[in-house]
């Protein structure tokens, strides 16, 4: 039987053609777009030259959106509806943010902060997926073709909820998450295959709006994350602080509007950046009551006040430290990422610290991005000289609330991810049908101080005595960091069912919703996503197991290697068809028809690989 | 279906089930286990195959951490044998033991209440000298007797265990006060 001819638009099943993956850096303060070109990693810039996207983002009374530079410069004219450092409120909800010194009017739903702006009610979400949209807009053009997916990256110290935020933001955006990739593992990816490192990394990570310290073990391809730690409301930006709130002491300046302070703020950084180089820095401005302000701030001043912001890096990254069970002479370097790391004072603390000097070789702007393109590129399934590994860990941990409101752990922290863990519960009432199931993520003692996940309701519980039903519920992180639950109960082997009720994250409806908004798009074209979204998905599937097939047939029986090619000629006809629900029927029963041969492929691999032979030797 | 995924731990690595491990196979042969089995080789693939890569990248990582930790490894051991070294009927523990139990307990407060970092570092040292020695017995106990093709002392080899599972949780709890203190300051 001949092999099928499946080819997707940028998906095509020639296995040498080079698949367009892209890395994408959603910083606070800037974004950015890598790809991998002839076997380097390159950031792609915009038809100005600019690598660097401000994470800026304009709303226009007509619905007409701006971002980036052109939004930057709407910052102190229109502070109200332009959004920086939307990234600090990705997965946030008001009690979280300190408003009182942002120029927002803020409401909230679904537990995150909502930002009210001329073009209607906009989340962190939908803020962020416009950024994304540049840059996906930017990438496409540059490279000529359709995307097969990216590698997004996020701060190590981001929890579910943040993590659940941007790949919304992502699929809103129409993009193809490969995966979720911490900031500093990507950092280290682009420094350990320039470097050709081995032995144990610190990667010090301090961006516009966040911080993250991760110790990674680099050996031979592989990268193991030994610990992570950081605060996820600590950057750059709070440094610009420092130097607004002296401004309005030193000037002896009441609380301001919107537009002054936005202005100030703006004066303030760059200030701060001038500082890098030199000695002292002139702050002047107009302020819209006709005051002017002209100040100088020294960097010994300077210096003075972000001291302590300084030192709050040190805690997270002793603790670090302290659960990779390293002391400082353990480690073979130290590795500066984010724009804030040119900041003398930092990059001394730190060299003090480690009693060694930090690489700074790449540009601690793109270094993230960089790295995410290169993993991007491999997941993509590109050949790449390098035979590239990561294993990162679960930042914060997971647990369940218990009597009294207090927290048990599940799952700890700087846990090899993908991890799974089961949890047994019962009932404490004769005929109890149901249970609610409360998880949080973080370290301390009480729920109350600890994020909540999720509350799920255990409902169809065969009625029994107290204390009889056996309730062996599973949480699962997957390698995005991203939580799943799944329910059993164990004594009659009933699945129990679960009604999820997520604190936070969007659901299909919600993303057709928004979709549907914002394109004014009518209920065909919700027909039509799902359709072109599920003839994605058959065609995929086709593709690997026409992969599969053509290396390791030998593997199983001719009989069952045709009832496999049976299934993939009738989803290959199916998904000329309009009708979704028959494609996903297709996929479903040829995924039915491949299980014992992925699994015989598995085992495959894994026995040669334990025999000492790589992948590479076998010459696939 | 997937065998591997009903492998015991040592099995899946490929190693003979022992108390002292060569923790530099173990290592190497978790990295080729991962470099075969993580969702990331496994991006564009079939969501069946998609599915077994989780599962057993998932049963890796918790293999490997329980093999990695000698406490975990030990109980690990025993468990193999049907024994469970921390049930709740299995509670009873020699009488010094539980002095000296009482008497790290008392140091770590002692300690902590003097905000004492050093004397905490101290402490982490003395319980780390302490599980040396747990080690060394239970290397004897679990391993020697299998050489010599005697009958292993599992009551002794679980009493030890279960000692080294303590001695892993006051030295979670003494790392706990450090960074509570460490935050104070």
């Amino acid at each position: 039987m001949a092999l099928l001819q499946i080819s997707e638009p940028g998906m095509s099943a020639a296995p040498h053609q080079h698949k367009l993956a892209i890395g994408i850096d959603l910083g606070t303060t800037n974004s950015l777009v890598a790809t991998v070109r002839s076997g380097l990693s390159h950031a792609l810039n915009d038809e100005h030259g600019h690598a660097l996207l401000p994470s800026v983002v304009h709303y226009l009374e007509h619905g007409a959106v701006e971002v980036g530079f052109n939004a930057q410069k709407q910052q102190n004219i229109d502070p109200h509806n332009t959004i920086v450092s939307v990234k600090r409120f990705m997965g946030r909800g008001l009690k979280d943010i300190d408003v009182s010194q942002l120029p927002y009017r803020f409401t909230e739903a679904g537990g995150m902060v909502q930002i009210e702006t001329c073009a209607g009610i906009k989340s962190p979400v939908e803020i962020s997926s416009e950024i994304l949209k540049t840059l996906k807009t930017r990438a496409e053009l540059a490279l000529g073709g359709e995307l097969v997916g990216a590698v997004i990256t996020v701060p190590a110290y981001f929890d579910d909820a943040q993590r659940q935020a941007t790949k919304d933001a992502a699929r809103l955006a129409g993009i193809n998450v490969l995966r979720l990739l911490n900031e500093p593992t990507a950092a280290a990816v682009a420094y350990g295959l320039d470097n050709a490192s081995q032995g144990v990394y610190v990667i010090y990570d301090l961006g516009g709006g966040t911080f993250d310290v991760s110790i990674l073990k680099l050996s031979k391809g592989v990268f193991e994350v030994l610990a992570t730690n950081g605060d996820s409301a600590l950057g750059g930006d709070d440094f610009d602080h420092r130097i607004f709130c002296w401004i309005l002491e030193t000037a002896k300046l009441s609380p301001r509007k919107a537009h002054d302070t936005r202005l100030l703020l703006s004066k303030a950084r760059e200030a701060k950046e001038w500082l890098t180089e030199h000695s002292e820095a002139n702050i002047s401005c107009l302020l819209s009551d006709g005051e002017f302000v002209n100040l100088i701030l020294s960097s010994d001043k300077f210096i003075a006040l972000t001291a302590n912001l300084v030192q709050k890096t040190l805690s997270p990254t002793r603790k670090a430290m302290r659960d990779a069970g390293l002391s400082i002479e353990d480690i073979n370097g130290v590795v500066m990422v984010g724009g804030a790391t040119r900041m003398p004072q930092v990059r001394k603390t730190i060299e003090e610290y480690f009693k060694q000097t930090p690489l700074t070789n790449l540009d601690p702007d793109k270094v993230v991005a960089l790295g995410a393109a290169i993993q991007a590129n491999v997941l993509a399934g590109n050949k790449s000289d390098e035979d590239l590994l990561l294993l990162d860990v679960i930042p914060l941990s997971l647990g369940l609330e218990t009597y009294g409101g207090l927290t048990e752990k599940v799952i700890h922290r700087n846990s090899t991810l993908p991890v799974a863990r089961a949890q047994e519960f019962t009932t404490y009432k004769d005929g109890q049908t149901a249970m609610s199931i409360h998880v949080v993520q973080g370290e301390r003692e009480l729920v109350s101080d600890c994020r909540s996940l999720a509350r799920f309701e255990l409902r169809g519980i065969p009625s029994m005595v107290a204390g009889a039903a056996r309730i062996r519920v599973t949480f699962t992180v997957d390698a995005d960091g991203l939580l799943s639950v799944s329910a059993r109960e164990t004594s009659t082997n009933v699945e129990a069912h679960i009604a999820v009720k997520p604190s936070y994250g969007l659901s299909e409806d919600e993303i057709t919703n928004i979709l549907k908004a914002s394109f004014n798009c009518a209920e065909a074209d919700k027909k039509a996503r799902m359709l072109a979204e599920a003839r994605v998905a058959a065609g995929a599937i086709l593709e690997a197991v026409t992969v599969a097939l053509a290396t390791d047939s030998a593997l199983i029986s001719v009989a069952e290697k045709q009832a496999i090619e049976a299934e993939m000629q009738r989803l290959a006809l199916i998904k000329e068809s309009q009708d979704d629900d028959a494609i996903h029927k297709g996929i479903e029963a040829l995924n039915h028809a491949t299980e014992a041969f992925a699994a015989a492929r598995m085992n495959a691999s894994v026995s040669r690989a334990l025999a000492g032979k790589n992948l590479e030797d076998i010459n696939l | 279906m997937s065998s591997n995924l009903h492998l015991n731990y040592f099995e899946l690595f490929g190693l003979s089930p022992k108390f002292n491990l060569e923790l530099a196979t173990l290592e190497s042969n978790f990295r080729k286990i991962q470099s075969e089995s993580h969702p990331d080789r496994f991006v564009t693939a079939s969501p069946t195959e998609k599915l077994q890569s989780m599962q057993l990248a998932t049963l890796a990582n918790e293999a490997y951490q329980t093999l990695k930790n000698p406490a975990n490894r030990a109980k690990y051991l025993l468990e193999l044998q049907g024994i469970e070294a921390i049930a709740e009927t299995n509670t009873a523990m020699p009488l010094d033991f539980l002095m000296q139990q009482m008497e790290w307990r008392e140091a770590l407060e002692d300690a902590t209440s003097a905000k004492d970092i050093s004397a905490l570092e101290n402490l982490l040292r003395e319980m780390q000298q302490e599980a040396k020695l747990l080690q060394t017995e239970l290397g004897l106990l679990l391993d020697q007797d299998l050489l010599l093709n005697k009958n292993t002392d599992y009551t002794s080899a679980t009493d030890a265990t279960r000692k080294l599972i303590f001695i892993d949780k006051v030295y979670a709890d003494i790392n706990k006060a450090i960074e509570q203190l460490e935050a104070t300051l």
